[in-house]
């Protein structure tokens, strides 16, 4: 691991003026995903910014009656939430689908959004990855591809973003609450948070330099069946090769997002139109411009027949 | 991608032309070590220590407060030989680095029970077998005693059927909870026997 330095950032503002300071600066929160690329060189800050201890760990209600997540509140806080369980039940799912009971307990809900987008050539530094070194080549282009991105991808890169919760979130409209250097807050759609790759998947977040999530919010709850379907090589402790969250109206209408097919998480609005009429039409609608590899076109049928289980549920 | 995909992977790699030397990543320079102080409690004892920042938790456990009873396996958070308690939740300790711990209480295996006076999650591990090398022993009691409590306080699990019901006490809890530790001897059935007994009797 190379050598940095360390500070405890005392407010929002003075650790996103921090991170500007230094280009080579980075927030630690739960450090999870962080320590991890650190101890392979794949991250090599000179500096961590600690934002643990900012008050950021609170969920309370907004005026609009939704929910504001803290940025540093734990996986396992928020799918224990007794709100988020009974109103957000999605978003309960997907983290309880995700990772191990040790990691959700650290693991916080602005360091599951920005965990890195990733495959395992991201992590062979003796391989080319145009993430880890831009220009170097896509390792996993040719290669070993089976649990990799098949829609949203480019010729540069095709790694997924393994959240689950970031996919219960996306299909629950929510939005995230951000610091600037210079003091100044934003509000970015989290459908707005995560850039394809295209020809810079080095570069996976809308956020500015030293710009540090506070919040994510979620708007009044919208009712429904809420559904979260992962399948994955083995029943626990695994990225999904494929998930589904949905929401799913009595009348059959309703939101779907996809994990585990994309470096985001994967929705798209115009096909949720076709929901009534069954999971062909809406896979169909999603996947348009779908570019798999052989190892792993599975994932297409795989969405289709596993939204249709989700929509046979929603109705049951 | 299970690990053996990783290592398909990997051997696959390994044979590509060497095109690829150019592309690959440049040596960071490592920099000069800084130290840094932090202060927390370890089963009920405070220490100070004078740190270099890189250090885990698991390594200031291990190596600078020789308790060796906490186990590096992976040291990438995959595996759970290092899981400890803190503030009472269960943590990868080599995921945390020990500056970020200022103020905390750890507790590990050393702290839960001694040689003659287990914990009941020892000594249940013991009754039932719950082991056979013993190197992720360490990180699968202490994360079954948290996993205990993590059902007490009603936190739901991915094969909860009811997200805000009471939480049950049943091997698929108890396997989809203790998924975070690994163990290659294959002692799960009698982990999970070790545990239901252990919750039983805590009623």
């Amino acid at each position: 691991m190379r050598a940095f330095t360390y500070e405890k950032a005392a407010s929002p503002a003075e650790a996103a003026t921090a991170a500007a300071r230094n280009a080579e600066a980075k927030f630690v929160a739960g450090g999870t995903n962080l320590l991890d690329l650190m101890k392979l060189q794949i991250e090599t800050p000179t500096h961590l910014i600690d934002v643990n201890g900012l008050g950021l760990d609170t969920i309370e209600a907004t005026p609009e009656g939704g929910l504001r997540i803290g940025a540093m509140v734990r996986n396992t806080a928020l799918a224990a939430d007794a709100r988020v369980r009974r109103d957000y039940a999605v978003l309960s799912r997907a983290l309880l689908a995700g990772a191990s009971g040790q990691l959700r307990n650290r693991a916080t809900t602005a360091g599951n959004l920005l965990q890195r987008t990733r495959c395992p050539y991201f992590y062979d530094t003796a391989q080319p990855c145009n993430k880890r070194q831009p220009g170097s080549g896509c390792s996993a282009l040719g290669g070993f591809s089976r649990q990799l991105g098949v829609v949203g991808t480019s010729d540069s890169c095709i790694a997924t973003h393994p959240s689950d919760m970031a996919v219960a979130m996306r299909v629950l409209d929510a939005t995230v609450e951000t610091v600037k250097p210079d003091a100044s807050t934003r509000s970015i759609p989290l459908a707005g948070l995560h850039r394809l790759p295209g020809s810079t998947p080095h570069l996976e977040t809308a956020l500015e330099p030293g710009e540090l999530i506070t919040a994510v919010t979620l708007p009044k709850p919208a009712g429904g069946r809420h559904i979260y379907r992962k399948v994955r090589d083995r029943a626990s402790y695994a990225f999904a090769l494929i998930s589904v969250a949905a929401v799913i109206q009595r009348d059959g209408r309703g939101k779907v997002a996809l994990g585990g097919v994309a470096p985001k998480p994967w929705r798209v609005e115009a096909a949720e139109a076709e929901l009534p009429r069954g999971a062909k039409a809406a896979a169909k609608a999603m996947f348009a411009g779908a570019r798999p590899t052989d190892e792993n076109a599975f994932k297409l049928p795989l969405v289709e027949r596993t939204l249709a289980a989700v929509l046979a549920e929603a109705r049951g | 991608m299970n690990r053996r995909d990783l290592i398909a992977a990997a051997g696959a790699c390994a044979a590509l032309p060497s095109m690829v030397g150019a592309a690959r990543g440049q040596p960071v320079p490592i920099g000069e070590p800084v130290r840094a102080s932090v202060s927390f409690r370890v089963n009920g004892a405070g220490h100070h220590l004078e740190l270099d920042t890189r250090t885990t938790l698991l390594d200031a456990l291990r190596e600078h407060l020789k308790l060796t009873g906490t186990k590096k396996g992976c040291d990438h958070g995959q595996c759970g030989a290092c899981t400890v308690l803190v503030d009472g939740q269960r943590i990868n300790s080599c995921l945390t680095l020990a500056v970020m711990n200022q103020g905390s209480e750890v507790t590990t295996i050393e702290g839960l029970g001694s040689v003659d006076n287990l914990h009941p999650m020892q000594a249940a591990f013991v009754k039932h077998d719950g082991f056979q090398c013993g190197y992720c022993t360490p990180g699968q009691i202490c994360s079954a005693v948290a996993v205990l409590d993590e059902i007490k306080a009603g936190i739901p699990s991915h094969v909860s059927a009811d997200l805000e019901g009471a939480m049950a006490v049943s091997e698929a809890e108890l396997r989809e909870r203790m998924s975070g530790n690994i163990c290659r001897c294959g002692a799960y059935s009698n982990i999970v026997e070790a545990m239901t007994d252990v919750a039983g009797r805590q009623g």
